[in-house]
């Protein structure tokens, strides 16, 4: 199937990537590449890049959870102990070698329930395995010396032990984990657009927690699905996530998945807060992140992870619409040929949920509820009627050019 | 006069009869002896207050729907004198069709046991039974080899049959007229026309709010959507058989489905559904039927392959597995045109697809008790008539006719031009009214569309719905010039909204 990413880099028709080196105006960069070039590359004023430069604040697990722990207490400090609860949404994690003695305390606090070992800046579920006792992992420790792909080589220190949820929502008796868009425009000030579309990926095998080896049961990664052996491509482990919000409708009721989705949007919110400070602010860079969430079976949503470069291939041909679709509205927003005025609360699937403040659902100037009628301009999983609505919007852009020109 | 009177008292003697074997009635006595304890209840006027009582208890209401739902499935004797057969199937060259289709379905499962010298039924050992006990909950991981196994037939074999249906009392004449059917069903049953059609879903009609249209985002939910669900809100807690069946021509909200239809189905769960289902799933234990194999085949060939429902595997074998031993259905096989095998079998042969009846369930229903009670009541009142040859107006015969005419009336250069290409519609259309359009509609919309069939109590909307489909792609299919292209055009179901076509098609075009 051919990359999302091109074909709608042509059907755009955005200045693209030009052949000459550094001659472009538009970027959609690796992170290797920016990790090399970004800081002796020149841009323009125009120039847009894909990524911010220090984004890993956000995407590796490790300094993620520093920052989201910093944010708590800075919470609890100036606002209190309520507000600071809202960041509970991530499993406690604990980083490896350096915290290694909070760990063993934490541990040895609570027994026999099961950790989770994740490689930091690994992805597609590779190098992660679950242990429930202390000798596991001196056991791993040693066999790394020898492990097979030496080619990339992850030194110790670079990993986290987190703490595995036992309780996952199940449907049909599977595990899953959500996968939803966020697209931030600025971080100073915090500006960011919330997907209407977003998949369920599913575990191909029964959730059980007897059998912690099998690696296929517990991580929904597509990537370790399709190795396992009975994953059958045609079938698509992939649901999308209206079909789940209408699930969780009928089985729980409307006000419960109300909740569990404005629990969401507190998630993407607050741990962009919580980098806000830290990720270097460049007004020429963008970035869509790629959020994975867990529900358990109190409808709890948790983070497990925020991906700077979400994978773009597609699996099906559902997907394949959904990415091409998403990368679209992505480059509306991002706006190179200046058509937007800035002020819009939705463009295509891309819903604006924070604007160096929440964004309210209700129109401004018309009866601005009170604080206790706040809705969240957040959709997700909502109907997604885009191709309708950049057409008004466009339409409305075009008049209104007319008449002040 | 006295006859209707007649009918009416014949009616009652039935429904009575019939209520009188039934858990209800004991648990009806049971109340009425503990009342006697209550002051309220005087030996005078024992009758009334007794009455009373349950008219306050929700008693009656329990009758009541349990009277309605009588009512609705089992078809009332037409004369008192009429032999059995009748009320299965009053035309005989139907019953004969019927009876040869059975005699080859069982000849090829025969012969397909004998080639693989497989036994129609075994008993299992204990060490397997204890195997099967542990994976219960889990069976779609079990993969044994079924490559051998070839579902006993498909719809197009079915179809096959149909069209050779021939009613020998009727003379069609040599010469072609404008009354000349030119579809491939050939038997004259009477069919709606488009005018009995507006009058019959009138509901569905312009003026009247729908789910699947008035709820959609830019109408504000003031208009309609807010209402309607308070209105099925006060509908359950009333707990009323019939008013449900009314409400839901109109559609019904997500988060009140599954109650809503089980209580049209009239289904609850008493501990006796619980201890009936834990009976069905140890006689699975024990034993071993060859139609579980075409049932394992099924599941894996169908709904395992479909993007939503391949998550349902697991209660797809709990219900089916079941389903195939309870003797219970064996109870429809009064009204049902088909008679159940004379052999080990004694339920229901399945054939390709056949797991996709409960698939759509499993979205609303995740407790399998729960969850096999309403497949069984959605079974033995809808499904078995789209695979059995009957005259019946919801059965597929029935179906297939009225699309054709549907079709041929009012598309017919349509009609004309898919026929002279080779195209005939009814082979197109017909696995998705034999399926009623499960796997090819997407989840939510075919939610809407049985909720329709639950209101109206008929299936005579998959017909109108294959009609409204082929209205809706007509330009496209205009443009063919093979069967393969109209297949393709029409492979791809799964965006269609399904209340606008129904709206459109039979309040909307020019008739």
């Amino acid at each position: 199937m051919s990359k999302p990413r091109n074909q709608c880099a042509k059907g755009h028709g955005a200045p693209k990537a030009k052949e000459r080196e550094g001659e472009w105006d538009f970027y959609w960069c690796d992170v290797s590449w920016l990790r090399e070039n970004f800081d002796h590359t020149y841009m323009d004023e125009h120039v847009r890049i894909s990524h911010f430069r220090n984004h890993y604040e956000l995407t590796r697990k490790n300094y993620m959870v520093k920052n989201l722990k910093r944010f708590r207490k800075q919470l609890e400090r100036d606002v209190g102990k309520l507000e600071a609860a809202k960041c509970d949404f991530f499993p406690k994690t604990f980083e490896l070698p350096s915290d290694y003695h909070l760990f063993v305390e934490e541990f040895r606090k609570t027994p026999g329930i099961t950790w989770i070992m994740k490689p930091v800046a690994r992805s597609q579920g590779k190098g992660i395995f679950l242990f429930r006792k202390l000798k596991d992992i001196m056991d791993w420790r040693k066999d790394v010396g020898r492990s097979d792909d030496q080619k990339d080589d992850i030194p110790v220190e670079n990993y986290v032990a987190q703490r595995y949820i036992e309780n996952p929502y199940l449907i049909g008796g599977r595990k899953f984990d959500l996968r939803v868009y966020v697209l931030v425009m600025s971080y100073i000030p915090l500006r960011a657009w919330l997907y209407r579309d977003g998949f369920l990926r599913f575990s191909n095998t029964r959730f059980t927690l007897s059998s912690i080896d099998d690696h296929y049961v517990h991580l929904t990664n597509v990537a370790v699905q399709k190795t396992s052996p009975d994953y059958d491509p045609e079938k698509g482990c992939k649901w999308m996530i209206q079909r789940f919000r209408q699930y969780l409708t009928s089985k729980h009721g409307p006000e419960a998945v109300e909740t569990l989705f404005r629990d969401m949007d507190n998630i993407f919110i607050k741990s962009l807060q919580s980098v806000q400070k830290v990720i270097i602010s460049d007004k020429h860079c963008f970035e869509l992140y790629g959020y994975d969430i867990l529900i358990d079976q109190d409808l709890k949503p948790w983070l497990l992870e925020v991906n700077a470069s979400p994978s773009l291939a597609a699996s099906s041909q559902e997907d394949y619409h959904l990415k091409t679709c998403l990368l679209e509205d992505t480059l509306h927003i991002v706006d190179m040929e200046t058509r937007l005025t800035g002020k819009e609360k939705r463009v295509g699937g891309f819903d604006l949920m924070w604007n160096d403040g929440p964004v309210s659902r209700e129109e401004e100037g018309i009866d601005t509820p009170g604080p206790g009628n706040f809705v969240a301009n957040t959709h997700l999983g909502c109907n997604n009627d885009r191709k309708k609505q950049l057409r008004q919007l466009f339409r409305s852009l075009h008049s209104q050019k007319k008449v002040t020109s | 006069m006295l006859q209707e009177e007649e009918d009416l008292s014949l009616t009652i003697a039935h429904i009575v009869q019939k209520l009188k074997g039934s858990r209800l009635y004991s648990q009806l006595e049971r109340q009425a002896w503990v009342s006697l304890q209550k002051p309220e209840i005087k030996l005078e006027s024992l009758k009334e207050d007794i009455k009373e009582f349950f008219k306050i208890s929700g008693w009656e209401k329990k009758l009541q729907n349990a009277v309605y739902s009588e009512l609705t499935v089992f078809p009332l004797p037409r004369h008192p004198a009429a032999p059995p057969e009748h009320l299965k199937e009053p035309l005989v060259y139907m019953r004969k069709a019927q009876g040869s289709w059975e005699k080859r379905i069982l000849k090829s499962l025969n012969s397909m046991c004998t080639e693989l010298s497989i036994p129609l039924a075994r008993k299992r050992p204990v060490v397997e039974q204890k195997e099967l006990l542990n994976k219960w909950n889990e069976m779609g991981t079990d993969e044994p080899d079924l490559s051998l196994f070839r579902p006993v037939y498909a719809p197009k074999d079915f179809l096959e049959v149909l069209i050779n249906l021939r009613n020998p009392n009727y003379e069609n004449g040599d010469h072609l007229n404008l009354k000349t059917h030119l579809g491939l069903i050939q038997v004259p049953l009477k069919v709606k026309y488009i005018s009995e059609l507006k009058e019959f879903f009138i509901e569905l009609s312009l003026n009247t709010g729908q789910l699947g249209i008035d709820d959609a985002t830019q109408v504000p939910p003031e208009l309609f959507e807010n209402e309607h669900v308070r209105l099925g809100q006060k509908v359950l807690a009333e707990q009323d058989s019939a008013a449900a069946q009314q409400y839901i021509r109109q559609g019904s909200p997500t988060a009140l489905r599954a109650e809503l239809w089980a209580l049209i189905l009239n289904v609850s769960n008493q501990p006796e559904d619980l201890l009936y289902y834990e009976q069905l799933k140890s006689n699975v234990i024990q034993h071993d039927l060859l139609v579980d194999s075409l049932i394992y085949k099924d599941v894996k060939l169908t709904a395992s392959n479909d993007d939503y429902y391949f998550v349902f595997e697991d209660y797809l074998y709990q219900v089916l597995l079941c389903f195939s031993r309870d003797t219970s259905v064996l109870g429809h096989f009064a009204y049902n045109s088909a008679s159940p095998p004379k052999s080990y079998i004694r339920g229901v042969i399945p054939f390709h697809g056949f797991s996709m009846y409960v698939a759509p369930l499993c979205f609303l229903y995740h407790e399998p008790s729960k969850l096999y009670q309403i497949f069984r009541e959605m079974y033995v009142r809808f499904f078995f008539r789209l695979h059995s040859i009957s005259s019946h107006p919801s059965g597929i015969v029935s179906l297939c006719l009225l699309f054709e005419t549907l079709l041929q009336t009012h598309l017919p250069q349509l009609f004309y031009h898919l026929r002279e290409i080779g195209a005939q519609p009814l082979r197109i259309s017909f696995k998705w009214m034999v399926r009623a359009f499960s796997g090819y509609l997407a989840t939510d919309q075919l939610l809407l569309l049985w909720d329709r069939i639950l209101g109206y109590n008929s299936l005579e909307i998959l017909a109108v719905l294959a009609a409204a489909v082929f209205a809706f792609r007509a330009v496209n299919l205009m443009e063919v010039t093979s069967l393969a292209a109209a297949e393709a055009v029409l492979a791809d179901l799964s965006t269609l909204k399904v209340m606008p076509l129904l709206q459109i098609f039979l309040f909307a075009t020019i008739t």
